[in-house]
């Protein structure tokens, strides 16, 4: 054989066999994320977790965007898992005073269709290594679906808003602040924006912004003896009909309108029922959805408290007065095109500190971004669901 | 630095904690007592302060020492969703490694606590932590997780809204957890190797923010005292199993603790419960309506009783009897726990005042001060010479070393 022909054969052998390995190790990282993404509840798997974590631990830099990709769909334990090997890798590298592959992780942000919290995870690394490089990139996160990579870009038009403000350009001010209110959903930023513009005498309509409900229709007061009422069915429980009559702690018990003006769609029992205690009460609404689609129901309730939509239970918590804020539970939940009807019960216990009087609830209607959802046109809800 | 050797119980060696480490909330027996001597006493920030360091994150949990590593947690993030473990050299207090994770339960608290409020605890080879969000980490020393649970994603309605506080024990070799809500409460007991559930067993339906107590027999037996609304439980941390109940109540924020044999427990006042030497039983040796602890955790030192009340005032009694022997009024309030060391027990309170009170005179007397000007909700941790304190900023070493 020529030496010729022996190279080439030594050569493609060669190539085969880098190829073999790297086939080998490819396998074997995907073997790894498959182990993580397989842990489930109450610790299962986890042995096995933390075996492969190790050895995807001692994998390089430039295993970053791959393990990050592994996120994408994994549950909350997978993703943790997963993150403990980028920590690791990441922050080994940067001890020994390495970098990190700024482009694959900036191509990773950069593609929306990759889960928003590993997204979130690149940019912390990009600008652990190139705070320039990061602050370059935040104008685009403006509408990101990630809710931490859109505050950064808020929080940059808010300064510019408030430079506008302090130089004296009140259009130019309003108009970054109006930019920065459609893209805020944390709500210090949005009561910072909404405080400005009404400074600047602008309206903001928060109830839209955050998209809470504020019409209803009441029934109550039940019992709670005991804080017996949250496991008792009472009638609207079983006959949510708004038509139907029930036997109520007081006699007869009817559907009534009630409408909340508080900006922060506050539903207040203790309005039309006075102010008491040991006592359980139902809200309904319905929602006009344009579409079958996911959402999150998102309640705020210091009481203890139960959700159905369609007749379906969501969720429910017997915990009482120990605290309330917006979006305190994120409950997802499936729309069906047309009309959703939500029940809402809550129970007031028999506490009597002045801290104990609230019998309330806010709920609004969402996208996994806090983005609100709005129920569409009820008087004509096939217009609406177009 | 002269340092008195005392021999720590066979016990607490047994649990992985060498000698001069602080390995869980209130150290090596879970009472707030170092046998550290020659600790500065007449504090002065310019003398006493070896270093100061930032938090990326708040949090009122105990820093732990293992060794020449400082250990603390934090929560960060707009929604206090990333979990931090920083592992700190105790020398000069540069960052070793740091870890971070995400949340997977909730992170609604009250303002004033934080999603890092329970003390991680370490078995000399481990760390394990947990959050407020009841996420549950296990790392080696060097930051490499070893496992880590969700109990929130397991069991949903397991949360407080004002926040879950309690720290982690270790007993018989088993992690235990304490997850006690006004709704799915609950205590297991997690295996150390892997973070499953060895048992589960229901706990009352009531906000407790309480830390359990650890009984070493000498027979090497240990049993977890968990204090509730309801009164102490003694539980068997192999199985779940409860061998007693006292029923007539406690605190669910200040946690008892144990000294002699007898627990001193904060219920109607204070009572001391006499243990028995298997642990499978206690009698009630007295009760004391005059020392009231408020938010800080009783002290027992020397035959000593030591109280912090809503007002301030330290409440000395004698731990024999419970009779009240002294009250020395300090400048409250004090959302952390004190410590003593040497006979001179230390109190941080929430403006960050650091008060040392010499337990040795009469009735009390305050031997020194120093003002860190942040708010401090945590208990200090004591090891090798040092105080370490941490607020929801930063994380100081006192020491009489200031080699910075």
């Amino acid at each position: 054989m020529k030496h010729t022909s022996l190279f080439a054969v030594s050569a493609a052998l060669g190539l085969a066999w880098t190829a073999s390995l790297g086939q080998a190790a490819d396998d074997e990282f995907d073997e790894s994320v498959a182990v993580l993404r397989a842990v489930g509840g109450e610790g299962q798997g986890n042995e096995a977790a933390g075996q492969v974590l190790q050895r995807l631990a001692k994998g390089g830099v430039d295993t970053l965007p791959a393990l990050l990709a592994a996120m994408d769909g994994a549950n909350p334990f997978a993703a943790n898992y997963l993150r403990g090997a980028v920590e690791v890798i990441a922050g080994n590298a940067l001890a020994k005073g390495g970098s990190l592959p700024l482009v694959g992780l900036g191509e990773f942000l950069l593609n929306k269709s990759h889960d928003t919290k590993p997204r979130a995870l690149a940019f912390e690394l990009i600008r652990r290594v190139d705070a320039k490089a990061a602050e370059q990139l935040i104008p685009g996160l403006l509408g990101d679906p990630s809710v931490d990579l859109r505050r950064e870009a808020v929080a940059r038009l808010l300064g510019q808003a408030e430079g506008s403000a302090k130089s004296g350009n009140k259009p130019a001010a309003v108009l970054l602040y109006r930019q920065a209110l459609d893209a805020a959903r944390d709500l210090d930023q949005i009561q910072a924006v909404s405080g400005a513009l009404r400074e600047l005498g602008r309206k903001v309509n928060l109830t839209r912004h955050f998209g809470f409900l504020v019409e209803w229709q009441m029934a109550g007061p039940f019992h709670n003896k005991d804080r017996a009422g949250f496991e008792a069915v009472f009638g609207p429980e079983k006959k949510p009909d708004l038509s139907a009559t029930y036997d109520g702690l007081n006699g007869k018990v009817k559907w009534q309108p009630y409408s909340t003006g508080d900006e922060y769609g506050m539903v207040d029992f203790n309005k039309p029922y006075g102010d008491l205690k040991e006592v359980t009460g139902y809200a309904q609404t319905e929602f006009v959805s344009g579409s079958d689609r996911p959402a999150e129901l998102r309640l705020g309730c210091k009481n203890a408290w139960k959700i159905w939509l369609n007749g379906e239970l969501v969720f429910g918590r017997d915990e009482y007065h120990r605290g309330m804020r917006i979006d305190q539970y994120e409950l997802p939940v499936q729309l069906r095109k047309g009309g959703n009807t939500i029940l809402v019960k809550a129970c007031q216990n028999e506490q009597v500190e002045d801290w104990t009087v609230q019998w309330q609830f806010q709920l609004r209607v969402c996208d996994a971004t806090g983005t609100a959802i709005h129920s569409a046109e009820k008087k004509n809800p096939e217009v609406a669901a177009q | 630095m002269k340092k008195l050797l005392l021999t720590f119980t066979v016990a607490a060696l047994a649990n992985g904690a060498e000698a001069g480490d602080w390995p869980g909330f209130r150290g090596p027996l879970g009472n707030g007592v170092s046998d550290e001597v020659g600790l500065p006493v007449a504090l002065d920030a310019k003398k006493h302060i070896a270093w100061r360091i930032d938090l990326p994150g708040r949090g009122l949990s105990s820093p732990l020492v293992v060794g020449d590593r400082v250990f603390v947690t934090a929560s960060g993030g707009t929604r206090q969703d990333r979990l931090q473990i920083l592992c700190l050299n105790a020398a000069d207090g540069s960052v070793i490694w740091q870890r971070q994770f995400w949340a997977t339960g909730s992170t609604v608290c009250h303002d004033k606590t934080s999603i890092a409020a329970p003390t991680p605890v370490t078995d000399g080879r481990r760390l394990f932590a947990l959050f407020s969000s009841n996420d549950l980490f296990c790392l080696d020393l060097d930051g490499n997780l070893q496992w880590l649970r969700g109990l929130t994603v397991d069991y949903p309605n397991a949360r407080n809204s004002l926040g879950m506080a309690s720290s982690l024990v270790l007993a018989g070799g088993v992690l235990v957890a304490q997850v006690e809500n006004d709704s799915e409460s609950f205590t297991a007991g997690v295996s150390k190797r892997s973070g499953a559930n060895l048992w589960k067993i229901a706990r009352p339906k009531s906000s407790n923010w309480t830390t359990a107590t650890v009984q070493k027999t000498k027979s090497g037996a240990e049993w977890v005292l968990l204090q509730s609304g309801r009164g102490i439980h003694a539980v068997n941390p192999k199985n779940g199993e409860v061998a007693w109940h006292y029923a007539d109540g406690a605190a669910t924020i200040p946690s008892s603790a144990l000294a002699g044999g007898v627990l001193y427990v904060p219920s109607h006042g204070v009572t001391a419960l006499e243990l028995a030497a298997d642990g499978k039983s206690f009698r009630q040796r007295w009760r004391s309506s005059r020392l009231r602890p408020d938010t800080a955790s009783l002290l027992v030192h020397r035959d000593r009783v030591y109280s912090l009340n809503s007002a301030g005032v330290l409440g000395c009694g004698d731990a024999a009897s419970g009779q009240r022997l002294w009250q020395l009024r300090l400048d409250g309030p004090f959302g952390g726990s004190p410590v003593v060391v040497d006979n001179h027990l230390y109190a941080f309170n929430e403006e960050g005042m650091a008060q040392v009170v010499d337990l040795s005179a009469p009735e009390g007397r305050i031997a020194g001060e120093m003002d860190l000007g942040e708010m401090i909700l945590s208990s200090p941790a004591i090891s090798n010479g040092a105080i370490y304190v941490r607020s929801n900023q930063r994380i100081w070493k006192i020491s009489h070393k200031t080699q910075l």
